[in-house]
């Protein structure tokens, strides 16, 4: 334990650092790879919970108006286009914002590209 | 002896201290104690964590202030300044959400968030109070969310039906989402764990899957909890800010 020795234990502590560091991937890639994951999660439900929306409120509308089943299959479609919607102006980087506008501040990172796109005709 | 091997039996709800009030069942169950686990868990974290305040951080004030600061951040990338003010809800949503499907990695522990009840009442408390938040800042203006802007009034009775669905989707989503992982993720790691002892020797290999599953179930049981605190965020955004 002589005061010699320590810095050189140091040094190669130092260079066992720096070498498990170059090999793990930076820290950028890791965390964008978690924000990635996490969004494909967040579009997978989204167009299912538009549809099991629409036809839950048209079925109920059937059985309330005894129109079965034809509220149930107008809603069912409107549903349908409830979830794309969703989808996409998760993707669009609208925001998930109801109504087609893009979202005012883009600091959300995950919103992912066309950020500056003119929403859709 | 094949009902004890079912892998939806770790679901099941076993009351543990039978309470009724009138016909109403609100007895103490395993999912109430493990709910109780992660308020005490989270709370000892916290208060641990914040009881030293020493300028080099411990162990457990690091990972308070790791966790304060995530969470921090989210909001202040998804909201802004102005998103302060729902720190706590965030927080606690985050939290709450992340220690119960911490604890339910933990082998024979209940996950109470792969209960649909559970998860849909936070997202119910969400969706009301966004909604509520949206009335009380924009009053009757709020309703404009609904009309998107810059549509031909004939195609308005197409549209408005379709966000309103889009608008009413969102806590379905949202706690179908969190549910949804979580029981196929223990539903999955419990039937692959069910080849193991019948397998004999060849059992190594679906061991081997079920090791590399729990990874990437932790990894999971992270992500829902980040995932509903930054939808929780999104939509907080969207009530302050209309168009």
């Amino acid at each position: 334990m002589s005061d010699k020795e320590k810095p050189s234990d140091l040094a190669r502590l130092e260079a066992r650092l720096k070498e498990a560091e170059s090999r793990r991937p930076p820290e950028e890639t890791r965390s964008e790879r978690g924000k990635g994951l996490s969004f494909a999660f967040r579009i997978g439900t989204e167009l299912v919970a538009g549809i099991a929306v629409g036809v839950a409120v048209g079925w109920a509308l059937d059985r309330w108006l005894g129109t079965k089943p034809w509220l149930m299959i107008a809603f069912f479609v409107l549903g349908a286009a409830a979830g794309m919607m969703n989808v996409y102006r998760a993707v669009a980087g609208l925001g998930s914002q109801v109504g087609y506008k893009p979202a005012r501040n883009d600091r959300d990172s995950d919103r992912g590209a066309g950020e500056d796109k003119k929403p859709g005709s | 002896m094949a009902e004890k091997h079912s892998p939806l039996e770790q679901f099941l709800i076993k009351p543990l201290i039978p309470i009724k009030i009138g016909s109403v069942d609100i007895s103490f169950t395993n999912s109430s104690l493990f709910m109780v686990v992660a308020v005490v868990l989270v709370g000892l974290l916290m208060t641990a964590g914040m009881g030293r305040r020493g300028l080099v951080p411990g162990r457990i004030q690091s990972i308070a202030e790791m966790a304060y600061e995530f969470v921090a951040n989210l909001i202040r990338e998804t909201v802004g300044s102005e998103g302060r003010k729902y720190f706590p809800l965030i927080f606690t949503l985050f939290m709450f959400i992340l220690f119960g499907n911490m604890l339910g990695m933990i082998p024979s522990t209940f996950t109470f968030t792969s209960h649909i009840a559970v998860t849909f009442a936070m997202a119910g408390v969400v969706f009301v109070a966004v909604t509520i938040l949206g009335f009380i800042r924009h009053g009757i203006h709020f309703f404009s969310f609904f009309v998107p802007p810059g549509v031909p009034i004939g195609m308005w009775p197409l549209l408005i039906p379709i966000e309103l669905i889009s608008y009413f989707s969102r806590p379905i989503s949202l706690s179908v989402r969190l549910f949804a992982n979580m029981l196929a993720g223990h539903t999955l790691l419990k039937v692959l764990a069910g080849f193991v002892p019948a397998l004999g020797v060849a059992g190594i290999v679906p061991l081997a899957f079920v090791t590399a599953l729990t990874g990437l179930e932790i990894l999971i049981a992270f992500l829902q909890a980040y995932v509903f605190a930054i939808l929780t965020c999104l939509y907080i955004n969207d009530a302050l800010h209309l168009h």
